[in-house]
């Protein structure tokens, strides 16, 4: 076909853990020169993003508006950092850009921005809402009967939101198994533990219970994220959950598990110490 | 004369303009038969979302639609789609996405139902977004003709209707324009100046009519314009108004702060133009009663539009 934008087929040979470890530097210089964001939970879900950029999504940096491509939302928006760090190593733009992170006309604004970022597919921020937004994505596909998939990334803390509830309810009514849902699970929000807040358990059961298909998996095995993401690939009619056990902060050992991180910035000597420990593979 | 409510020429509009367009898709919450959506989604079922009573998703599902290119017509009574104002914030107004929100059962003119379900608060909630387009038809012609705009239009609009029967108000050649108030009656002989000019928008357009023919045969010098296009608004028509009458009344079936009311005040504020502006419309909440009773006892049926044209300031 003419004009046919490079697709990103699955790349077998691609080392999504030494990817993910060059990510993870990234994320905390980029928040350590913006000198605020949100590391914890960028840490948490960067091994999902890279498995689905480099195996899964079908995309092209260099035409982000190409009709037949994979939709990805980040309905997490605060973990952007993350997905910055991705696009840049994808191509989407220079990585010079991350240092500008939310700095002055930016397009690397604190939460995406679909209008200043060519590759943000919606703008987020205001939890609850990338998985409505999805489901519309998935129902204009099927009606154009596109092969183009949807993957929304939610945290946990956000599935607090009663609209989640509403668009995973929806979901299944239309048949949309070209939709995926991938829950970062990490179990920390702003105001402590998510099970403390606003307990969300069993949550599998409950998302089978709404008629998804649901797998549960440990969000930083790069391998299992790729079988999980390979099963949810089936047609068949039902939605597809993953629900992503992470840590976060995933990498940095005193950012692990630690809710003090969730949006705080790293000085220079945390962020030192945060690279020496991510490059050593700890 | 009196011919239907907007929101029966908004689903003929719909499913006409819905019949040559493919990429209109209507989503619903529960309220089909009342937002006159029913017609389009038993015709085209594949492009139609029922989404249950859950608004909030209604919005964002539209967003989703409208970034791959459908053109979504969603719908609910005013108070309940409009009042998902942060959902709307984010995925209509800050996303720029080309969703068709239309709010109908405006204001105390859907009567018995009462308060819970009277939109009051939305024009002025929609009017406070950056992009967003906000529109009031008054009649069949202005409802049909708004509609095909708002369908061709590429950005997010509020669309507001009435459940009550409306005033033909326009003649079969008005052209509608965004942006535009148009002078609906004028006095038979044009006066030097006005003893007040009208400006009304949505459900008291009828009340507004009725109260400057009553005040022409009694030798008053009233003249009526309509406002259906609330954002963006048209000063230049409130700085004329203000040159040639003595006082503007504004009149709404919505709370008078943000609304109507506020934009005529903030037009002539903002131009130092001077003139008396008395604003009709609600300033609390509404109650059940038939909407005739209501406009009576709010201040929005003839009589108290034309005893705001005449009283002291």
């Amino acid at each position: 076909m003419p004009n046919m934008p490079n697709t990103t087929a699955a790349a077998p040979d691609v080392d999504c853990k030494s990817l993910a470890r060059d990510l993870r530097v990234d994320i905390i210089r980029m928040i350590e020169a913006a000198g605020s964001g949100h590391p914890g939970g960028s840490l948490s879900i960067i091994d999902i993003l890279t498995v689905l950029y480099w195996k899964f999504l079908k995309h092209d940096p260099k035409k982000p508006d190409w009709p037949e491509r994979d939709r990805f939302i980040l309905s997490k928006g605060h973990a952007c950092p993350a997905l910055y760090a991705v696009m840049a190593k994808r191509g989407y733009f220079d990585k010079s850009l991350l240092s500008t992170l939310r700095k002055l006309d930016s397009p690397l604004q604190g939460h995406p921005d679909r209008l200043r970022l060519p590759g943000i597919e919606f703008s987020t921020g205001s939890l609850g809402q990338g998985l409505s937004v999805g489901v519309g994505m998935a129902y204009a596909a099927k009606l154009d009967k596109n092969a183009a998939r949807t993957y929304v990334v939610l945290g946990d803390g956000e599935m607090q939101e009663g609209q989640n509830w509403e668009a995973f309810m929806s979901a299944p009514k239309f048949g949309l198994d070209n939709l995926v849902a991938i829950v970062d699970h990490n179990g920390g929000q702003i105001d402590g533990q998510v099970h403390d807040v606003m307990d969300l358990e069993p949550l599998a059961d409950k998302l089978r219970a709404f008629n998804w298909d649901v797998q549960t998996v440990d969000g930083h095995d790069d391998a299992a994220v790729e079988k999980a993401l390979a099963a949810a690939q089936k047609s068949g009619g039902k939605p597809h959950a993953l629900v992503a056990k992470t840590i976060k902060g995933k990498g940095v050992s005193f950012m692990e598990g630690n809710i003090g991180w969730h949006g705080k910035a790293p000085n220079k000597d945390e962020a030192d110490k945060a690279v020496a420990e991510i490059l050593n593979g700890k | 004369m009196a011919s239907k409510g907007t929101r029966d020429s908004f689903g003929e509009a719909l499913l006409d303009l819905g019949s040559k367009n493919q990429n209109v898709v209507v989503l619903d919450a529960d309220l089909s038969k009342s937002t006159m959506t029913l017609a389009f989604a038993k015709k085209f079922p594949e492009r139609h979302m029922e989404l249950g009573i859950a608004e909030q998703n209604m919005v964002g599902v539209a967003a989703g639609l409208a970034l791959s290119g459908k053109i979504p017509v969603l719908t609910s009574f005013a108070c309940f789609v409009a009042g998902r104002v942060e959902p709307i914030r984010v995925a209509a107004a800050y996303n720029q996405t080309n969703m068709k929100i239309v709010g109908t059962h405006a204001g105390i003119g859907i009567g018995e139902d009462g308060t819970s379900q009277m939109g009051l608060e939305d024009v002025a909630a929609m009017r406070a977004l950056p992009h967003m387009t906000v529109l009031q038809p008054a009649d069949e012609a202005e409802t049909k003709q708004v509609v095909s705009w708002m369908l061709s239009h590429q950005g997010p609009v509020y669309l507001r209707l009435t459940r009550q029967k409306m005033l033909d108000v326009h003649s079969a050649s008005y052209i509608w324009q965004l942006g535009k108030i148009d002078v609906i009656f004028e006095p038979a002989k044009k006066p030097a100046k006005y003893q007040a000019t009208i400006v009304a928008s949505g459900g008291p357009v009828t009340g507004a009519m009725e109260a400057a023919k009553s005040l022409e045969a009694k030798g008053f010098s009233v003249r009526v314009a309509n406002a259906s296009s609330l954002a963006p608004f048209d000063d230049d028509a409130i700085a004329r108004f203000a040159a040639d009458s003595q006082r503007i009344v504004t009149v709404e079936d919505h709370n008078v702060n943000g609304g109507l009311g506020s934009a005529v005040c903030e037009a002539a504020a903002e131009r130092g133009l001077g003139v008396p502006v008395v604003r009709l419309g609600l300033r609390t909440f509404g109650e059940s009663a038939t909407p005739e009773q209501l406009y009576e006892k709010y201040g929005l049926a003839a009589a108290s539009i034309m005893s705001a044209c005449l009283k002291n300031l």
